[in-house]
């Protein structure tokens, strides 16, 4: 396959990013995405050439590192996958593909397609965990847990923390991410101790790092590499509502 | 709890929200009753039943009363709204250079700011050409005699536009006959919607109606925190029939109605 590339680049937070194209020959089907521009960085690199600065980690989709907007899309055209489980043979021979990295005034470009995603890392450290102490492992029918409770935290629990959902949320909105860190403890006993602080911090931290508000357009769900449900959105509505009412 | 505390809830992002799911919910109430009332303009009776129920609408403390939460609830949703749009703006000052909207989400659910624009200068208008001619301006008056016996209508005479009286409507009984002297709304509906460039306008303007509740009465509940697998269904289809096609295919009817019986 042969595919012309254009790519965001951009050299800091204080310049103005421009596209760059890139013709990439000889790209194989059953490359990843991300195994595509490493191939693009080497020929880069032999030429003198800078490469192009991207995010990536554990390449099997559960680190939550990659992060291309690909062809208007986060993570590109197939549902449920992160970038790095995204493959070539998904795109035709001779396609042309816009690259550019997520766009949101709380998620600087550090370079190229690389963005700060630290606002995240703000919001967990506002609430997003539980600092009771559970004790040793015990027995799992210590505590019941209804089994559906269980599925929902679960499912919430899911979420990698990539960002697609500020990517692609025409408001730059953080709801599913934050959502889905709330629901996960509030469903389960061992979060009930701080639930209230702990949806008020959250919320208060995701409005401070500038995130937009939710319209309830559904494309952070659509986009979800994990498939995070917007149902979580509602729970976070009626906890921080509960909360800011009783407390 | 500090109230102060408290009202911080309406400044958050899921507390604005919840202003506008509420005066955006009161106002698709408002909606029924609004189409249900005009219905009778359809009536086949000179505009009597619709000029009488004009009245009622003017005239009833409970129902003045509602109609002044209801004009705030606009002014703030508008606002509101406006404000968010804004914010939302900010909150990706860099745009993307492809996007493909469309994978991901419905066309009415991205453009509610645009919509909502499109509805605030009909609601201007439309209370310009009614509400404020109606109770400001020269609306004229009617007379229609109605005999007793039969209840049919049996004369209709317009009573001029220098007649003036003190209230928006007098009822009378003499011999056979009852007369009914009042404010003829219905004529203002009628001239308005002569002229093919307010249908068009109108006709449009309920096609944003249609979008905007499509997106809007659905969203409501789940800025509300309402979303629960067993009731989704019931509002998706409620926000979809009555909200997105029967009530602005019957608000569209009226201005076509009027324009194709002249």
């Amino acid at each position: 396959m042969n595919i012309t590339l254009k790519v965001w680049k951009q050299k800091n937070n204080n310049e103005r990013g421009r596209f760059e194209t890139y013709q990439v020959k000889e790209v194989s089907p059953d490359m990843s995405f991300l195994e595509m521009f490493d191939v693009l960085n080497e020929d880069l690199i032999t030429e003198g050439k800078e490469p192009i600065a991207f995010d990536h980690d554990c390449r099997e989709g559960i680190c939550g590192m990659c992060s291309m907007y690909i062809n208007g899309r986060p993570h590109g055209p197939l549902q449920g996958v992160t970038t790095c489980q995204l493959h070539m043979r998904s795109f035709r021979d001779g396609d042309t593909i816009v690259v550019e990295p997520w766009r949101a005034a709380a998620f600087p470009v550090i370079k190229d397609l690389a963005v700060d995603r630290s606002a995240f890392d703000r919001i967990m450290a506002a609430g997003g965990f539980v600092s009771v102490n559970t004790g040793n492992a015990q027995d799992a029918n210590n505590i019941l847990i209804p089994k559906t409770d269980a599925d929902l935290a679960f499912e919430a629990a899911a979420c990698i923390g990539c960002g697609a959902c500020v990517a692609a949320c025409k408001n730059s909105s953080a709801m599913l991410f934050v959502s889905a860190k709330v629901s996960q403890l509030a469903l389960l006993p061992q979060g009930q101790v701080e639930r209230q602080e702990r949806v008020i911090s959250m919320v208060n931290q995701m409005d401070e790092e500038g995130f937009g508000s939710c319209t309830n357009t559904g494309a952070c769900e659509a986009e979800c590499p994990k498939s995070i449900s917007v149902e979580n959105i509602a729970r976070l509505n009626r906890e921080y509502l509960s909360a800011k009412i009783t407390k | 709890m500090s109230s102060n505390n408290f009202l911080s809830l309406f400044n958050s992002s899921v507390g604005k929200k919840v202003i506008m799911a509420v005066t955006g919910l009161f106002i698709c109430v408002f909606l029924i009753v609004h189409v249900a009332g005009n219905f009778q303009l359809f009536k086949a009776d000179s505009g009597l039943s619709f000029n009488k129920y004009a009245v009622l609408m003017t005239t009833n403390p409970f129902i003045k009363t509602i109609s002044y939460l209801l004009y705030t609830f606009i002014i703030v949703h508008a606002i509101r709204g406006i404000m968010i749009e804004i914010e939302n703006r900010r909150a990706r000052p860099v745009k993307y250079a492809k996007y493909n909207g469309n994978a991901n989400s419905k066309w009415a659910s991205r453009n509610m700011g645009i919509l909502g624009t499109i509805l605030l200068v009909f609601i201007v208008v439309h209370m310009h050409d009614f509400w404020y001619n109606y109770k400001f301006g020269h609306t004229p008056f009617t007379l229609y005699k109605t005999e007793l016996a039969t209840g049919n209508l049996v004369d209709v005479k317009d009573m001029g536009p220098d007649f003036k009286m003190g209230s928006k409507m007098e009822e009378m009984m003499a011999g056979d006959y009852k007369y009914v002297i009042v404010k003829d709304l219905y004529k203002e509906v009628k001239e308005e919607f002569k002229r093919l460039l307010w249908v068009v306008f109108y006709v449009v303007c309920m096609g944003a109606v249609s979008f905007h509740l499509y997106h809007g009465f659905r969203s409501g509940f789940q800025s509300l925190g309402l979303n629960s697998r067993k009731y989704n269904n019931v509002f998706q289809t409620i926000g979809t029939w009555v909200f997105a096609i029967i009530i602005p295919l019957s608000f569209a009817a009226m201005p076509l109605y009027f324009y194709f019986n002249q």
